[in-house]
């Protein structure tokens, strides 16, 4: 496959096999799911007015180390500052994440993915709009966040992964991390012409 | 990697009036590419000034990347969380 490309006429296009449709939607629902299940905030309302009013969120970092990531704190030397801010700002941080990642899923099924993978041969056809390509952008980003904070990825390692023998499951995860990031690397490319 | 706080290119910044900045951090997952886009995209930065400060997150392991008021500098952190870039404040240095 050949990544994304710039259409004439402004979209981007990409070509995928089935199976490669099907990794990319399994990769962007356990993104989903990651994001919409270890509670965000604690919600206790019974009263509609006070839910809408419930401006609180959580103020310490998440445990999960994927989460820690995605949501850094924004204070290297003020816990307190940095509490308030993640109070404001995670939830909304954590839902448009999710949306992308939804959205994600949504185009490829529109593009022909079906709900179980079958036929072989399966060719998914994909054109992205300016906003879904930025939205596509960053779910890539986390994405590839997730996996290399799962993977323990550091800078210049590259070697150590090539060095795994082919039977360690986290050489096929690597080399799965090393395709989104092919693709992302296509998709700046073909939007930044 | 040592921390450079001194302050590269402050001609066009007065801190006087912005006394809050925007710290992106290096990490090992976002591809330069990105990080110049992201940068162009949410500042309007010029590719040029983009990729300067993305090589400046990429070799000193981060760069001042905004400055402002501190509420305004939030937003440009929460801003690049949304993209996945590792962002803090911090209040600008003196003079």
């Amino acid at each position: 496959m050949n990544g994304f490309e710039r259409r004439r006429g402004g979209g981007v296009v990409a070509t995928f096999s089935g199976f490669e449709a099907d990794l990319l939607r399994s990769l962007a629902s356990q993104l989903v799911e990651l994001l919409r299940n270890e509670v965000a905030a604690p919600t206790s309302a019974s009263d509609p007015l006070e839910d809408l009013l419930d401006f609180s969120g959580p103020t310490t970092e998440p445990d999960d180390p994927v989460l820690a990531r995605l949501f850094p704190s924004a204070y290297t030397d003020d816990d307190e500052a940095a509490g308030e801010f993640r109070r404001y700002t995670e939830r909304g941080l954590r839902d448009g994440k999710a949306q992308s990642a939804e959205q994600m899923i949504d185009t490829l099924e529109e593009a022909g993915l079906p709900p179980e993978l079958g036929e072989d041969g399966l060719v998914v056809d994909v054109e992205l709009s300016g906003d879904e390509a930025m939205s596509w952008l960053k779910s890539f980003t986390d994405i590839r966040l997730a996996l290399a904070t799962r993977l323990g990825v550091e800078e210049g390692d590259e070697a150590y992964w090539d060095s795994l023998p082919e039977e360690d499951p986290r050489s096929a995860v690597h080399d799965i991390y090393d395709w989104v990031g092919y693709l992302q690397e296509t998709l700046v490319r073909a939007l930044s012409r | 990697m040592p921390v450079e706080t001194e302050q590269p290119e402050t001609d066009d910044l007065t801190f006087v009036d912005r006394p809050w900045v925007t710290v992106v951090w290096n990490d090992p997952v976002n591809l330069m590419s990105y990080v110049t886009y992201v940068f162009q995209t949410y500042f309007h930065y010029s590719r040029k000034k983009a990729e300067k400060l993305m090589l400046e997150v990429h070799e000193d392991g981060r760069s001042v990347v905004s400055s402002g008021s501190r509420e305004e500098m939030e937003r440009d952190v929460q801003a690049m969380h949304e993209y996945g870039l590792w962002a803090t404040t911090e209040k600008a240095p003196e003079g």
